[in-house]
C-alpha cells in the first residue's frame, strides 16, 4: 500500500484545526500555513497523477482492513486528475482571496478553505458509497461557512436557501444508501459493482429506484435542471473567491454521476439506459436555461452563476453519452468550464472591487479603475465561457460535438449547443459593452476616486458586514488578484496550446472508465496481509 | 412490526416534506429534522427487522443483527445534528439581518432596488452611500 493515497486527506485535516486553534489571532500566519498546505497538496496531487498515469489502479485500505468490510481509497486517473484540478483551482483562488483581502472579512476563512479541499479530495479518492456521504458533508459544511462568509442581509438569505437544499439533497442521499444497502448488502462501491451484476433481472425493481435516487442526489450537486434552483442566488451572492472555488463543486457532482453510473450501474446492467435517457434532456434544458440566464440577469454575479450552470449542461451532454468518445470530451471539457467559470467569478468580483459603491447591477457607472486591465480579463474569461477560440472551451465544444455525432438526439444537440452558444455570447458582449463602454458615455467618475493603495496596513480580521463586494481600498495586493485571475486565463490558453497530451489523458481516464474489472479486481483480488 | 415501522417513516416524512415546503424558516428546520428522523428509521430498517438479538457474528450463532446499519445512523445522526444547529443559527442571522423570518429571497434580489426601511441605514457603517448603490 502506498501510503500517499491519504495524504491529500490528512494533510488539510491536520491543518484546519491547527490554524483555528493556534493561530486564529494572527492572520499572516494563517495565510503562509494554509497556502503553503494548499501548495502541499497540488504537489501531492501531482505526484499521485505521475502515480495514476500508468493505468495501474491503487487502493489504499484503511486500518488495513480487508476490502467489502473496510472502507478502501482508491486512485485512478479520474480521480488523479480532479485532485489535480481541486488543488490547482484552489491555491490560484486563494492567492485571489489574499490579494483582494477577502480572507480578513470574517473569521476562519484559511481554515475553512481546508475542511473544503479536505472534503473535495476525500470525496475523489474514497471507494465506498457511506464514505462519499461523509466527504459531501464535509465539503458542503465547510462551503457553509465560506459562503456567508463577509455576512450581510441577502448573502445569509441566500446561504440559508443554499443550506436547505443541499440538507434535503443529503438526506435523500441516505435514502438512496439505504435502499441500495438493503437490496445488496453492501456499500464498498466495487462489490456493489459485483452484486449489482449478479442480481437477478425480476428482482432489481428496488434497486433502480436506489439508483435514480443516487442519480437526482448528484444532479442537485451537479445543479441540473430541474434540480439548480440554489445555484443562481447561491454563486451570485457567495464572495467572489468562494464562488470561484465552488466551480469546482458543481463538478463534484459530475464526477460522482461519472463513476457511479460507470462503475456500480454500468449501461449493460440493470440500469440499461435509464441513466442516460434522463440525463440527457435535464443536461440539455441546464444548456439552454444557463445561456438564456447569461442574457437575462440584471446582476455580473448570477452572470456569471448561469454561465457556470450552462457549463455544465456542456459538459453533462458528454457524460450522459456514457460511451468512451462522450466521456473524454466531457474530462476535457471539465477541466476547461472549471478554470473558465472561475476567472469569471474572479473578474466579477475585481469589477465590483473597483465600482462605484461595490455595485454589480449591470447598469453604466462611472470608468473604473485599471479598466483596462479588468476588461481584457473580462473578455478573455467570457471568451472561454462561451467557447470560442483561441481559448480551450473551442476544442472541448467541437469534441462533444463530434462524440454526440451518432447519437440518437445527434440533431437537437448540435442545435441546443449551436444556438445556446451564440445567445450566450450575445448576453455576455451586453454585460461587458455595458459594464466597460457605457462607462465612458458618462465621462468621469466626479467622485474622489479610492484611496491610494496602502502597502503597510493593520493585519487583523476587518469585520465589515453588509457589504456584497470587497472594496478596492481595502485590497491588500490589487496586483496579486489581477494576476491570480490572469493566472486562471493563462490555465485556458495552455489547456488549448498543450491540448494533445491533456486529450491523450482524457482518452486513457475514459478508457479505464468503460472497463471496471481491473477497478473492481484491484479491490477485491490481492488483498494478502489484510486484516 | 414492520407495518408500524413503515406507517411511522411513512407519517414523519410526509410531515417533513409538507413543513420543508412552508416559507417560514422555522417551519423548514422542523420539516427538515422530520425527514432526517425518518431517513433514521428508515436506514436502521434496511439491514432487516430483527429483535433482540447481538448484532456480531459468533461461530454458533445463526441469528444476529447487521451491526453496519446502526453504524451509519450513528453517523447520519451526528450528521444531521450538526446541520441542524448550523442551520438554526443561519437562519437566526438571515432573520436578524433581514427583519423576517421567509425563505424565500426577496424581490429586490432580482432588481436591485434598494431595500426599504430607515433611510439611515447605508450611513451605519461611516461610509457615505454613493450614487448608483444598491443596497
Amino acid at each position: 500500500m502506498n501510503h500517499w493515497l491519504i495524504a491529500p486527506v490528512v494533510v488539510p485535516a491536520f491543518v484546519a484545526p491547527l490554524i483555528v486553534l493556534s493561530m486564529r489571532h494572527d492572520l499572516v500566519l494563517q495565510r503562509v500555513v494554509s497556502v503553503a498546505a494548499t501548495a502541499a497538496q497540488l504537489a501531492i496531487a501531482l505526484a499521485l497523477m505521475g502515480l495514476a498515469a500508468d493505468g495501474e489502479i491503487h487502493v489504499y485500505r484503511l486500518g488495513n482492513w480487508a476490502a467489502p468490510f473496510g472502507i478502501v481509497l482508491m486512485l485512478d486517473r479520474l480521480a488523479a486528475l480532479m485532485l489535480v484540478l481541486a488543488a490547482g483551482l484552489a491555491l490560484i483562488v486563494q492567492l485571489y482571496a489574499l490579494g483582494s483581502g477577502w480572507d480578513r472579512k470574517g473569521w476562519h476563512f484559511h481554515a475553512l478553505w481546508q475542511f473544503q479541499l479536505m472534503g473535495l479530495n476525500g470525496a475523489f479518492l474514497t471507494g465506498d458509497a457511506f464514505n462519499l456521504f461523509v466527504f459531501f458533508e464535509v465539503l458542503l459544511i465547510a462551503s457553509y461557512g465560506l459562503m456567508i462568509h463577509g455576512g450581510g442581509e441577502m448573502r445569509l438569505r441566500a446561504g440559508v436557501q443554499y443550506v436547505v437544499y443541499n440538507l434535503a439533497g443529503s438526506t435523500l442521499f441516505l435514502a438512496a444508501l439505504g435502499t441500495i444497502y438493503a437490496v445488496t448488502g453492501t456499500l464498498n462501491m466495487a462489490d456493489l459493482a459485483v452484486k449489482v451484476a449478479q442480481m437477478p433481472p425480476g428482482d432489481t425493481a428496488l434497486l433502480r429506484v436506489g439508483a435514480v435516487l443516487l442519480m437526482l442526489v448528484f444532479a442537485v450537486k451537479t445543479a441540473l435542471v430541474p434540480l439548480h434552483f440554489w445555484l443562481p442566488a447561491t454563486y451570485a451572492r457567495a464572495p467572489g473567491p468562494v464562488a470561484a472555488l465552488f466551480a469546482i463543486m458543481t463538478k463534484v457532482g459530475v464526477y460522482a454521476i461519472i463513476r457511479f453510473f460507470t462503475l456500480v450501474f454500468p449501461s449493460d446492467s440493470v440500469m440499461e439506459r435509464l441513466a442516460a435517457d434522463i440525463l440527457l434532456p435535464a443536461a440539455l434544458a441546464t444548456l439552454v436555461i444557463g445561456q438564456i440566464g447569461v442574457l437575462g440577469s440584471r446582476h455580473l454575479g448570477r452572470v456569471a452563476a448561469f454561465a457556470a450552470l450552462a457549463s455544465v449542461g456542456t459538459l453533462m451532454i458528454g457524460v450522459a453519452q456514457f460511451r468512451q468518445p462522450g466521456l473524454v470530451a466531457a474530462i476535457w471539457y471539465m477541466i476547461h468550464s472549471t478554470l473558465a467559470a472561475g476567472a469569471l467569478f474572479l473578474v466579477v468580483d475585481l469589477i465590483g472591487a473597483r465600482r462605484a459603491g461595490g455595485s454589480l447591477w449591470l447598469r453604466p457607472l462611472p470608468p473604473i479603475a485599471q479598466g483596462g486591465i479588468v476588461a481584457a480579463l473580462f473578455f478573455a474569461a467570457a471568451i472561454g465561457v462561451a467557447g470560442l477560440p483561441p481559448l480551450s472551451g473551442f476544442p472541448g465544444k467541437l469534441a462533444i460535438l463530434q462524440a454526440t455525432r451518432q447519437a440518437d438526439w445527434a440533431l437537437a444537440i448540435w442545435a441546443v449547443i449551436l444556438l445556446s452558444s451564440l445567445i450566450a455570447i450575445y448576453g455576455l458582449s451586453r454585460a461587458g459593452s455595458t459594464v466597460f463602454w457605457k462607462a465612458h458615455e458618462l465621462g468621469p467618475d466626479p467622485a474622489p476616486q479610492a484611496a491610494p493603495h496602502e502597502s503597510q496596513r493593520p493585519l487583523p480580521a476587518k469585520v465589515e458586514p453588509d457589504e456584497d463586494v470587497q472594496d478596492l481600498a481595502d485590497s491588500a495586493s490589487p496586483a496579486l488578484a489581477l494576476t491570480a485571475t490572469g493566472a486562471l486565463v493563462a490555465g485556458m490558453v495552455a489547456l488549448a496550446v498543450f491540448g494533445g497530451p491533456v486529450m491523450d489523458y482524457a482518452r486513457e481516464t475514459a478508457r479505464q472508465l468503460v472497463d471496471p474489472a481491473p477497478y473492481v479486481d484491484a479491490v477485491l483480488l490481492r488483498q494478502e496481509g489484510t486484516r | 412490526m414492520e407495518l408500524l415501522i413503515a406507517i411511522a417513516i411513512g407519517a414523519l416524512t410526509t410531515a417533513g416534506v409538507y413543513l420543508i415546503l412552508r416559507k417560514r424558516s422555522f417551519a423548514v428546520v422542523l420539516g427538515m429534522t422530520m425527514l432526517s428522523y425518518a431517513i433514521n428509521l428508515f436506514l436502521v430498517v434496511s439491514g432487516r427487522l430483527v429483535v433482540d438479538q447481538p448484532p456480531i457474528l459468533q461461530t454458533g450463532v445463526d441469528r444476529y443483527t447487521d451491526p453496519l446499519p446502526q453504524a451509519l445512523v450513528l453517523t447520519a445522526i451526528v450528521i444531521s445534528f450538526g446541520m441542524t444547529a448550523l442551520v438554526v443559527m443561519m437562519a437566526l442571522g438571515a432573520f436578524l439581518e433581514g427583519g423576517d423570518d421567509r425563505i424565500d429571497m426577496p424581490g429586490r434580489d432580482l432588481t436591485g432596488a434598494p431595500r426599504p426601511g430607515p433611510p439611515a441605514q447605508g450611513t451605519a457603517h461611516g461610509t457615505p452611500r454613493q450614487p448608483g448603490d444598491a443596497a
